[in-house]
């Protein structure tokens, strides 16, 4: 159970390697969690993770393999992560970036990316909001994107699969609120990431802790939407109000 | 059975149950027999502060149809339905000339979860809690009805048990006799917390009521300064005249109601402080003698409506701890601890008690008892209550269940060293697990491990 304070007990994350999934799960477990699962791909990876938390924090890990692209294992894999008890705080974490040159190109590949962040976050949202009904409480945390909020000539396929989550999980929220259970959206702008490395930092670039920080911070109030970092909600507010003539001329 | 989402006094918290209202020992019985996996509560009105009487993705039973019976025998032996509140008990049976045997400080708890949380009052170090003055009680299990008297571990094992034995459908109380509604109060105004807790040790067996408002964030020399109230109910021979034409007149009044809405900074540092200054300067340096009204001595608090609203979106907490008695350095550690910790606190009540009684899981120890209100916000809170609920451990002393809404399970054990007892004699009655609690998962009560339990 959360307790007065926000404080959850247990933490699944959904792509168990994600940085910005691990800061949270660090920060959570520092702050009193005891238990946490790790649904993911590449397991071996993911027993390392579970380990350093299981020594760090003296906290319960399991590892439940999960892979978003295989859609029919999705539900066994939910019900496997709730198996051992309540889950808290659920985290969506996984996610690709894709490569927007040959994404625009290629169906295939688009379709993959919408795939992964799309397609795959819809079902496994669903799935788990399954488990957080009967629980009767809960918190979905999804990892959304600025890039979601209008779309971009540089990373519009992207863009365009965070935008559907972002959506869905929006819904979700509203669907989810009368049975005890908080759906929270988190817009990251940049973030210094395995999935970002080699690219230049776009303004307002920031890290998988400070995103973490953030997250923790809006569980803690109950927001419904975070920006990481915080000012990006009034960049995002301005930009999604630009005229296109001029939004298209941005160097973005 | 409408779903809804509950949260407990502190307004922390909510989550999701289905809320049944059984109106007797057969429909409560069908409705645990009907449980789902997560499980059946009992709730009275909502007082306890945490998630003490929730149930999330469970089943909770609304006590408030076990509305009878209420009949009184001439020795004031009291037997009441358990969903019946301390305010229709006393506004029925005061103007009779009886008053309950032990009161928190509100009168809107039922008498079914004032057992389960076996609660105290100001006359805890002459009179114990609740549980004492109990001399029957009907409890509907999992397994059964049962009749059960002090005789029974299953009775000791459901006072103070948090309503994890069963629903508690009705109860025989033995009531105090009084000649008056009216209370004859001494007040003290102490400078420090040393004076107070000397004032205390030194003069409270010559009062069966005494408590003590303490300002939990005045510092330095005036670290602990309080508020000392101790009385007795007033024989009718010490009431002016014109009272003793009707001395056992008892009307309370709720005099205002708190707004539907406030802002979370309402209650912050500056005001809970101007608060406690103007609370502190306007109480008498010395009285005597004075006459109080019982309401007002007692439930002060129950004066104002929905109070807990005051606090905002985010809610409070209460923590409340007790302190063996040669534990007072770690009691003033922790005062201190409290107020240069940066998180507000408000209504701070000190108070000593007296001996303890048999349930498993009954709160008081013969010692000290802080209580206090604070909201939540300071990014500080989390930590400084972790950190006293450590000392607290290790000086063996515990906080209290029902107002719990925020400690870890690694000490629920130091805490409360006969959980074991309980466990064997509760599984006894519910084998399956079906009475469950968020607070029973959040602590792992009924699991035999620590850690969060697994339902």
């Amino acid at each position: 159970m959360r307790d007065a304070l926000g404080r959850p007990q247990t933490v699944a994350v959904f792509g168990g390697t994600s940085e910005i999934g691990r800061s949270v799960v660090d920060l959570l477990l520092r702050r009193g969690a005891a238990r946490v699962v790790l649904a993911g791909r590449d397991t071996g990876a993911l027993e390392d993770v579970a380990r350093d938390l299981r020594r760090r924090h003296g906290a319960r890990a399991d590892v439940v393999p999960f892979e978003a692209a295989d859609r029919s294992s999705h539900e066994r894999a939910v019900d496997e992560v709730f198996a051992g008890g309540d889950v808290d705080v659920v985290l969506v974490a996984f996610g690709v970036l894709g490569d927007q040159e040959r994404d625009e190109r290629d169906p295939a590949a688009a379709a993959e990316v919408v795939d992964t962040n799309f397609t795959a976050a819809v079902s496994v949202g669903v799935a788990v909001a399954g488990h957080l009904r009967v629980q009767g409480h809960g918190t979905l945390v999804v990892l959304s994107s600025v890039a979601g909020e209008r779309a971009r000539r540089s990373n519009f396929v992207y863009g365009a699969s965070k935008a559907g989550m972002d959506a869905f999980y929006q819904g979700l929220g509203a669907a989810l609120a009368p049975e005890g259970v908080h759906v929270m959206v988190v817009r990251p702008g940049f973030v210094k990431t395995r999935m970002t490395a080699g690219m230049k930092p776009a303004p307002l670039a920031t890290t998988p802790e400070a995103v973490a920080q953030v997250v923790v911070a809006g569980l803690d109030r109950g927001a419904r939407t975070v920006w990481a970092p915080p000012p990006l909600r009034a960049v995002m507010t301005v930009l999604r109000h630009l005229p296109t003539p001029v939004f298209r001329r941005l160097p973005l | 059975m409408p779903a809804q989402l509950l949260t407990g006094w502190g307004r922390t918290g909510a989550t999701r149950a289905e809320v049944a209202a059984p109106g007797s020992a057969e429909e409560i019985a069908d409705v645990l027999a009907g449980a789902g996996r997560r499980g059946v509560l009992a709730r009275g009105l909502g007082r306890s502060y945490g998630d003490a009487a929730q149930n999330a993705g469970g089943t909770v039973v609304d006590t408030s149809a076990l509305s009878s019976p209420l009949e009184l025998d001439g020795a004031g032996s009291l037997k009441v339905g358990a969903g019946v509140s301390l305010d229709t008990v006393m506004q029925t049976f005061i103007p009779l000339g009886w008053f309950v045997p032990v009161t928190p400080g509100t009168r809107q708890v039922t008498v079914g979860g004032a057992v389960a949380a076996d609660v105290h009052g100001k006359n805890h170090h002459v009179d114990g809690s609740i549980g004492r003055h109990v001399s029957r009680m009907r409890l509907v299990s999992p397994t059964g009805v049962h009749e059960l008297g002090p005789d029974d571990d299953l009775f000791w094992a459901t006072v103070g048990g948090m309503g994890l034995t069963g629903v508690v459908t009705e109860v025989e109380l033995r009531m105090t006799p009084i000649e008056t509604s009216t209370m004859l109060v001494d007040i003290d105004r102490t400078p420090d917390l040393d004076a107070t807790m000397s004032l205390m040790a030194e003069g409270d067996e010559g009062y069966r009521y005494s408590v003590a408002w303490i300002d939990c964030l005045s510092t330095g020399r005036s670290l602990g300064r309080s508020v000392l109230t101790r009385g007795d109910h007033a024989p009718a021979s010490a009431l002016p005249g014109r009272r003793r034409d009707d001395p056992l007149a008892f009307s309370p009044r709720t005099r205002l109601a708190a707004p539907p809405w406030a802002p979370s900074s309402l209650l912050n540092s500056m005001s809970i402080r101007a608060f406690n200054e103007a609370w502190y300067r306007r109480a008498p340096r010395r009285e005597r003698g004075a006459v109080h009204g019982l309401a007002g001595f007692f439930h002060p608090l129950d004066g104002v409506s929905g109070w807990n609203r005051l606090y905002g979106r985010r809610g409070f907490l209460q923590y409340q701890f007790v302190l063996p008695f040669g534990q007072e350095d770690v009691l003033r550690r922790t005062v201190e601890r409290l107020a240069g910790g940066g998180c507000p606190s408000f209504f701070g009540v000190l108070k000593r008690f007296g001996e303890s009684d048999a349930g498993h899981l009954s709160f008081p120890v013969p010692g000290w008892t802080l209580a206090l209100d604070m909201p939540i916000g300071p990014p500080a809170l989390g930590p400084l209550l972790d950190a006293l609920d450590a000392e607290v451990a290790a000086a063996g002393g515990r906080v209290y269940l029902a107002k719990d809404s925020r400690l870890r399970p690694e000490h629920l054990s130091a805490m409360y060293p006969r959980i074991d007892e309980w466990r064997a004699v509760r599984d006894r009655v519910d084998p399956d697990g079906v009475m469950c609690s968020d607070l029973a998962r959040r602590l792992g009560l009924l699991a035999h491990s620590p850690g969060p339990g697994p339902l």
